[in-house]
Parts: C-alpha cells; structure tokens; sequence
C-alpha cells in the first residue's frame, strides 16, 4: 500500500525534531521520507510475523541493576566545559516562561 | 440556581528517598547545594553515556505501588519520553508508558475510595531559574536535580471537592513517610502535584472540559488554585460561554490560575521503549517478599489505636498521622501503663497530652518529632507526679512547655522554679487564716448556708499560691476551719 506524506506531517515532525526547515526542504522531503516509508514498509510486511510474540527487547536480559550506592560525579567546572554561555555556575539559555 | 458537579483527578510526583540518582551513581542528596555539582555524564545526557537501574529505588516504587493497594506488574519497563526543554538535556525523559510498576490501587480518603490508575517511575528534571543577566530575560538551568528517582501516581477523576483533593494528597504524602521511601518533603519540592479539574451539570454524565493545572508544590495552594478554578469554571458556563480544554499555572501571589497556552497542539511525545534498560520481572516470591516488608500502614494503626487503646477515632487519627509520633506515644504508654492497672484510663491521659500539649508545641516550635528533645520518658515522669498529686494539671502544662523548650527533667523543672503542689496542711494553715480574716463576707455567707462561698475562697487560696495549693486538702481544710469558727 503506498502511503504518501503530506507537507504538514513533515511540518509536524520538523517541528517536534526541533529542525527548522526552508520551504525548499519541505518540498524535497515530503517526497524523499515517503519513498524511504515505502519501502521500508513493503520489506517489512513480507516478514512472516504470525508466531512472533510482541517485544520490546531482543537481547533477553532483565532486571539488570546496580546498588544504590553513589561515586563522585563531575565537578561545576567539568560540568560547564563545553557550554557556550554560563552564568554564577549555571548553563544560562533563553527565555523560557511556560512550557509549550 | 443550577447545580454543577466538579470532577478532579490528580497526578502527583514524589521524590524517592535514594543515596544515588535513578540511572547513575551521582547523590541524589542534592538540596541547598551550589548548582551543577551533582552530575555526571548519564545525567547530564552526554553522548553515550549509558543509564543503569538503582536497584532501591525499583524496591521503593514497588513499595509505594504496594502501600497504594496497586497491583504490582510481574513484568515492567522502561520508555522515552521525548520532547525538548531546557531542564532535560537528553532531549526525552526516561518514564514509563504501558507497563508501570504499579496499576489499579485505591486509597479511601474521608470515607471515600479513590482509585489510582497507575503509579510509574521516571528521572525527575533539572531546575530552570529564570532571571536578568545584563538586563536581558535568560533561564539559568541547574541539573544537581536531573535524573533523582520520581514516582508519579496517577488517580482516575474520582475526587468531587478541592477539600478532598488536599485531603487525598495529605494521604499519599503520609504513605510516602510511613513506607520511608520518600522524605516527600513539601520545602524541598520533593512532592509536586498536576491537578485536572471539570464541572458539568448535575445530573448530565457527560464530564465537562478539562482544564489541567500544572506544577503545585503545596497543599494549601492545590486546594486554592482548585476552587479557584471550580469558581472560574462555574461562572464561565454561567456567562454561557465554553470552558476551554487547556493548560493553566497557579499564580500564588494573585491567588488566581493563568492560561499556559502557548500553542494548541496536542503533545506528542513518541515514546518507545528504552533500548538501553532491559526489562523489569519481578516474580510472586519477590513480592511478597516486600508486602510483608511493608510496616503497619496508617489506616491499620489508626484503627488498632481505637481498638487496643479504647481511643475516639479523632484521637487515634492525630496520634498515627506522623508514624514517628504514633512510635512516641506507644513507647510512653509501654512506660506508664507498665504495671498494666488502669491500662485504658492511662492510654487516654497520655494520648490527651500528645495530641493536646505536644502537638501544640511542635506546632508552634515548626518541628516535628524526630528534632524534638522530649522524650516520652519525660512526660511520664511528669504525669505520675500529677497522678500523685504532687502537683496539679495547671502547674504541668507549664512544666511541660518548658521541658519541651530546654529537654530538663520534670522533678529539676518543679524544684527550680518551686512549682511543687502545697499538700501540707501546716504550709497551708497560716494561708487560710489569712484568707478567712481577708474574707469576712464571704466566710458569712457561706455561714448562712450559701455554699457556692466557699468555692471564691478556695480560689483565693489558690491566688495566693499562685495556683500550687492541693485543691483537695486545701478544701477539706477551710470546711473544717469554717465549722470551726462557726461552733465559736
């Protein structure tokens, strides 16, 4: 089934990448990212699933955890290092008054 | 008028009571700390650093999911959140969508039981600040926060007031302290609340629109910013306009809620399982194991207190509300109801003082038990010196606020001060006399029969002894001296 996408969903998943994109790009990615889906999709729905239980990890390892005991950590300098702006110890950024 | 119906869930977030972060072994004891001296690599979401489970704070949240009567899933698992905001450097938070530790619990608050859909773990975020730096507006961000173990607990929309939505919060952030798997201190911003509130008329099914207020940090303020926004709500309907589905913050020094919008799209987060935390199983013995790790919980120990100790149910709800005052008070009865005579009549006196006197000097001191320096041996001491008449009620509320304020014993407090209660009938002969002579028309009416008399000059002696004089010999005595001036 071929599934094209529209302007707006590059829009939308631009905008939630935090990517901003020109209207050229826009244009050239509606196509390119449905012809990527597409045939990524009509590989995957040749697979044979019927006896695949659901999963959300392939490596069969659980409960792997460590105990709660603490090691020292970086120092306000080590932390700050590659920041391009700080102020009194903190990574200063812009404005931000409510959560959008 | 037409009657509405509010309709409240809550989501609150307690901070777990961990030595190390969630995912990383930075402390997670990071409060009053200069900023960014707690971090590490994984909190800091640097690239590939790789997150690793605390095993604590799995056994805390299934704990708390226990205490929440939840049911605790046999297998769990981590997601991402994703989204962009400063206070998350990763750029998606680690949380828990469709397997939480927890699901289907209920607390009965008031009478009323309020299901709890779901209690999950995540890393909580950084602290933004916002300022002026050079006179521009700038958000400073501090990640000592990043990454300590969170639980949120999600109740379905089964709360009908603000006053049980407070009451319901008390309830969880007195469970978080008697399971000791959170300080869940409110100063400290180890327990936030998210508030989603409607009203619809009485009598439609159809829930009204939601209006979601984010970010409360105490009690007071939830139980405000909901009627606040019950009221806002009510009056909106009533001018025949929409409430609109939104996000609304809590303005404390105005007192009223502010709309958040910012933009109506709907979040969209895309989790999808965390590929670097395999999945939690836990198995019927393991939890068991914890159930019966899980101590007398508040609702249990309140009604035992009513049953063993023949208290009202008020009484036994103060005495239990802090698990560390209920220990107080049971290891002060262990002491004075020692020889086991008059078990209940003493359960009652001491359980009359702790709720009475020493809650009231908690109170105004701001402390809680735990930093107080009485101990419970101390008012026992002081109520066998009541029970023996040594001195009397009025004399040991006065002692007892001053051992509660330099931790002296009781008998030291009496001597020092000489409260001790005058029983002597020699001490208090001279001072009936005086009294009598400086009474004259009293003594006469109480002479010709008016026996209420005799109770003003009882008070008189008590004046002049500055309230120490042992009513019951003191009374005996002036009947006597009065019978006596009388057959003269």
């Amino acid at each position: 089934m071929k599934k094209t996408i529209s302007k707006k969903e590059i829009e939308h998943v631009s905008s939630l990448a935090n990517l901003p994109l020109k209207n050229s790009e826009v244009e050239k990615f509606t196509v390119q990212l449905s012809e990527v889906i597409d045939y990524n999709i009509s590989l995957l729905e040749k697979i044979n699933t019927e006896n695949v239980l659901p999963t959300a990890h392939v490596t069969g390892a659980s409960n792997i955890q460590r105990a709660d005991e603490t090691q020292p950590g970086l120092s306000q300098q080590e932390a700050l290092q590659n920041t391009k702006s700080e102020h009194n110890g903190f990574f200063k950024v812009k404005p931000i008054l409510s959560r959008g | 008028m037409t009657q509405y119906k509010t309709t409240i869930g809550l989501e609150i977030h307690v901070q777990l009571k961990t030595n190390s972060k969630m995912f990383c072994t930075t402390s997670a004891q990071y409060f009053g700390s200069e900023p960014n001296v707690h971090t590490c690599p994984v909190c800091l979401g640097l690239p590939g650093a790789l997150p690793v489970i605390n095993k604590e704070a799995i056994e805390s949240a299934a704990k708390f999911a226990l205490g929440l009567h939840c049911h605790v899933s046999d297998v769990s698992k981590f997601d991402r959140k994703n989204y962009f905001y400063p206070d998350l450097p990763k750029g998606f938070q680690i949380s828990q969508l469709d397997l939480p530790i927890g699901k289907n619990g209920w607390l009965v608050v008031e009478g009323k039981k309020i299901r709890i859909n779901r209690a999950h773990l995540e890393e909580d975020t950084g602290k933004l600040i916002h300022a002026k730096v050079d006179g521009k507006s700038v958000s400073l961000v501090d990640f000592n926060r990043s990454g300590v173990p969170l639980m949120e607990v999600v109740s379905e929309p089964d709360i009908d007031s603000p006053d049980l939505a407070r009451s319901y919060a008390k309830v969880v952030h007195q469970l978080a302290r008697y399971l000791d798997v959170s300080n869940a201190d409110m100063e400290k911003a180890g327990m936030r609340f998210d508030a989603n509130v409607s009203v619809s008329k009485e009598g439609i099914d159809k829930l009204g629109e939601k209006v979601e207020i984010k970010n409360i940090n105490s009690f007071r303020f939830l139980e405000k910013a909901l009627v606040f926004e019950v009221e806002r709500q009510i009056k909106t309907l009533e001018s025949g306009k929409q409430v609109i589905q939104e996000t609304r913050g809590w303005v404390e020094d105005k007192a009223i809620t502010v709309s958040q919008r910012v933009k109506e799209t709907s979040p969209d987060y895309r989790y999808f399982p965390e590929p670097d935390l395999p999945p939690l199983v836990f198995n019927e013995a393991d939890i068991e194991k914890l159930r019966k790790m899980l101590p007398e919980l508040p609702d249990k120990k309140m009604d035992r207190f009513v049953l063993e100790y023949g208290l009202d149910k008020i009484t036994a709800q103060n005495l239990t509300e802090d698990k560390n005052l209920a220990q107080w008070y049971e290891d002060g009865l262990t002491i004075y109801a020692k020889d086991d005579k008059n078990k209940a009549a003493k359960a009652k006196v001491l359980a009359n003082w702790v709720v009475g006197e020493l809650i009231r000097n908690l109170r105004e001191k701001a402390i809680n038990i735990n930093s107080a320096s009485i101990e419970p041996a101390g008012l026992i001491e002081l109520l066998r010196l009541v029970d023996s008449s040594e001195i009397n009620q009025t004399t040991a509320k006065k002692v007892f606020t001053q051992m509660f304020s330099t931790g002296k014993t009781p008998s030291r407090i009496i001597k020092d001060e000489g409260l001790a209660q005058v029983s002597q009938e020699a001490d208090l002969e001279e001072l009936l006399d005086e009294v009598i002579v400086e009474n004259e028309s009293a003594v006469e009416d109480y002479r010709q029969g008016k026996a209420a008399s005799l109770g003003f000059l009882l008070g008189q002696v008590m004046r002049k002894t500055g309230g120490r004089a042992n009513p019951v010999v003191a009374s005996k005595l002036l009947k006597e001296k009065l019978a006596h001036g009388n057959r003269n």
